[in-house]
């Protein structure tokens, strides 16, 4: 606690102008930084799978099981920044026993079981079932337990069983998009409702989070499809690869688009609050906005892939930019969630003034637990990689 | 295993899943129809209109700054003694010459607001208490993701401590910066208008101490109460209006630079 306090002494030395005196802690910190974060990986990391499977862009064949299971790994970690962050945390489930009808938060527990259950595990399911009745006759040990286990005695392996599974595992698909869009654009609204606090408050934050979490997921998928690769030793199809990054820059220039709008009818409308507003943005959040996200996350990788639309450079020269372009971007999405979690929380309600913010290295809040629940679903997915590689599967949808 | 094998099995599963789902949903669905199984004893909403709806007034001009009021309600509500945590404070305004609006709330005025800026640059200077508003649209409550804050029969917005799972969601949602985490409780904390007070016929402690009488307490609808009077008397206005929080504490003579 006198840690807490010191703290809050330190910040309280640090005030610019006035804000009011509950203000000078942040309730929201790096924990709710990686919440939309991580959703925003798995809505994006799902959707590209849906582009092969719905949308039939065979061409993204080789990603569709990766990107799956790597919005599974990430969906499995995606509440537990949240969890941790609470106060009560062993309240948690109060969110589901009495939800307020009326707050937008409630309802994510519903949004995130509901994406969970009836969509990603559904669908992985469906799409593993005959595998895991073949892989079960011929492993060994706990890896054959488990393949027995999760086929839930359905073992037929037949034409028509799998034909069946396609057609169910598609349908699950077409449910995922609009799931998909759900999660993550309910997730903008979380802020995107909140009319106190004007950096949040625009009716544009749920369709900003989805398209920036498109972006976030394909940028992922593409780095873990190129990391995979190399590990497996095996030949990274440029087709494929360079499918992904033409779809990133596309869904970049619709977020860039976005984001810009924003600022634009900002700065046009000139409110109230307009002047904290462009002192912050100038202020404190100009490297990390301007450079980090605006910078480094999107212009950059905008070039990039744009030159890349009219001038194919060798084989080996794309790999390097497409691994630099998704890194930059993944960093760059991770600093909009900082700008608008952190952005939103630096300025006073009273629109007088600034508190600062400075990372935690350990607790709760501390970017060690930050890097833990960034790692963790990375070797979630290593797992489930090995436990289900999606390379050994017999291909049957069409 | 022919075809029909395959359909048995799948039927089966079909069969449970959705046996098992239907009945989860279905419980969902009549865990809202128990309230027909009360009496009516039990269901019967307190009526709204024998009760006090309290509200408060802030009469801006009779405000010396001493900051009374904020010592008063820490002591009285036992909130952390840190510069961080206040249900109420006072603001000092001061507006220069030159325009410029300095604010200033050193400990939420506890001790005393004092001066900083030299008498010849001052244009005006006048001092605001602050507090929750205890709105009846109230943001806070709207965000709550399980209802642990609500508006209490008789308009005053309060939190469930026993229930609060502290998300800090309202506390972003407060337009005003009245609520804070309480960090020995670890749940939202806020001015309940001493609720455990007001209950017993006796005045908020922030009220009982104004040594000038700037707040004034009362039920907005006794007519015959002096909060009735000085918003009959007094041309008044509420915090922020344009975010129609229907806030229940007014100000006379709040000047455009107070937000």
């Amino acid at each position: 606690m006198e840690e807490h306090f010191q703290h809050l002494y330190e910040a309280l030395s640090q005030v610019e102008g006035y804000i009011y005196p509950n203000e000078i802690d942040l309730h929201w910190g790096l924990m709710i930084v990686l919440y939309p974060y991580i959703t925003g990986l798995v809505a994006g990391a799902f959707i590209l799978a849906s582009l092969e499977r719905v949308f039939h862009v065979k061409v993204l064949k080789p990603t569709y099981g990766l990107a799956l299971l790597t919005a599974l790994a990430f969906l499995l970690v995606a509440t537990l920044p949240l969890v941790s962050h609470l106060q009560h945390p062993l309240r948690s489930y109060e969110i589901f026993m009495t939800p307020n009808s009326t707050s937008a938060m409630a309802i994510f527990g519903f949004v995130y079981l509901w994406y969970l259950m009836a969509v990603l595990l559904l669908e992985i399911w469906f799409d593993y079932r005959r595998d895991f009745v073949i892989w079960s006759k011929t492993s060994e040990g706990l890896k054959k337990i488990f393949y027995q286990l999760i086929t839930l005695g359905i073992n037929d392996t037949d034409e028509k069983s799998a034909k069946l599974d396609d057609k169910l595992g598609y349908f699950i698909t077409v449910l995922g998009i609009p799931s998909a869009f759900l999660l993550h654009g309910y997730v903008g609204f979380i802020f995107g409702s909140i009319k106190a606090n004007p950096w949040w408050s625009t009716v544009l934050m749920p369709i900003i989070f989805l398209f920036s979490a498109m972006v976030s997921g394909i940028a992922l998928v593409m780095i873990l499809y190129m990391v995979v690769s190399w590990v497996r030793k095996v030949k990274i199809d440029m087709k494929c690869l360079d499918t992904i990054a033409r779809y990133l820059l596309f869904i970049l220039i619709i977020d860039f688009t976005l984001e810009s709008l924003d600022q634009i009818h900002r700065i046009y409308e000139a409110e109230e609050s307009f002047d904290i507003i462009s002192v912050l943005v100038s202020g404190k959040l100009n490297i990390t906005l301007l450079i980090m996200q605006v910078a480094l996350g999107t212009i950059f990788p905008l070039t990039v892939l744009g030159l890349f639309q009219f001038y194919k450079p060798s084989e080996k020269i794309r790999k390097l930019f497409y691994f630099l372009v998704g890194s930059m971007v993944l960093i760059g999405i991770f600093f909009m969630r900082w700008n608008v979690v952190i952005g939103g929380q630096l300025f006073s309600k009273s629109l007088s003034g600034f508190t600062t913010f400075k990372t935690l290295y350990s607790g709760m809040e501390g970017s060690v637990m930050a890097a833990v629940w960034m790692i963790l679903p990375l070797l979630i997915l290593t797992f489930l990689l090995w436990l289900m590689p999606p390379w050994k599967k017999i291909d049957y949808h069409d | 295993m022919g075809t029909n094998g395959v359909n048995k099995n799948r039927r089966n599963l079909f069969q449970t899943s959705a046996a098992l789902l239907g009945g989860a949903i279905a419980g969902t669905l009549l865990k809202p129809l128990e309230i027909f199984s009360q009496t009516s004893e039990e269901t019967q909403e307190p009526n709204k209109d024998n009760l006090p709806l309290w509200g408060m007034g802030v009469d801006i001009e009779k405000c010396v700054g001493c900051g009374k009021c904020a010592e008063a309600c820490k002591i009285e509500n036992n909130v952390p003694k840190e510069p961080f945590y206040f249900r109420t404070w006072v603001e000092q305004y001061t507006v220069k010459n030159d325009g410029e609006v300095k604010i200033e709330s050193p400990n939420g005025g506890i001790g005393g607001l004092k001066q900083s800026v030299p008498d010849d640059d001052i244009f005006k200077s006048f001092m605001v208490p602050k507090l929750c508003n205890h709105c009846s649209n109230a943001p806070c409550v709207q965000a709550c993701p399980v209802g642990a804050t609500y508006v209490s029969p008789e308009g005053v917005v309060l939190v469930d401590e026993a229930y609060c799972i502290g998300c800090s969601y309202c506390i972003q949602a407060c337009p005003y910066g009245a609520r804070f985490m309480n960090p020995f409780t670890k749940v939202a904390d806020k001015c309940t208008f001493c609720y455990h007070r007001i209950k017993d016929g006796l005045q908020p402690a922030c009220v009982e101490v104004c040594p000038t009488d700037a707040r004034i307490f009362g039920d907005l609808r006794d007519k015959k109460s002096d909060l009735v009077k000085f918003l009959q008397k007094n041309p008044t206005e509420v915090l922020k209006p344009h975010l129609n929080t229907k806030s229940r504490v007014f100000y006379n003579g709040l000047s455009s630079e107070v937000r």
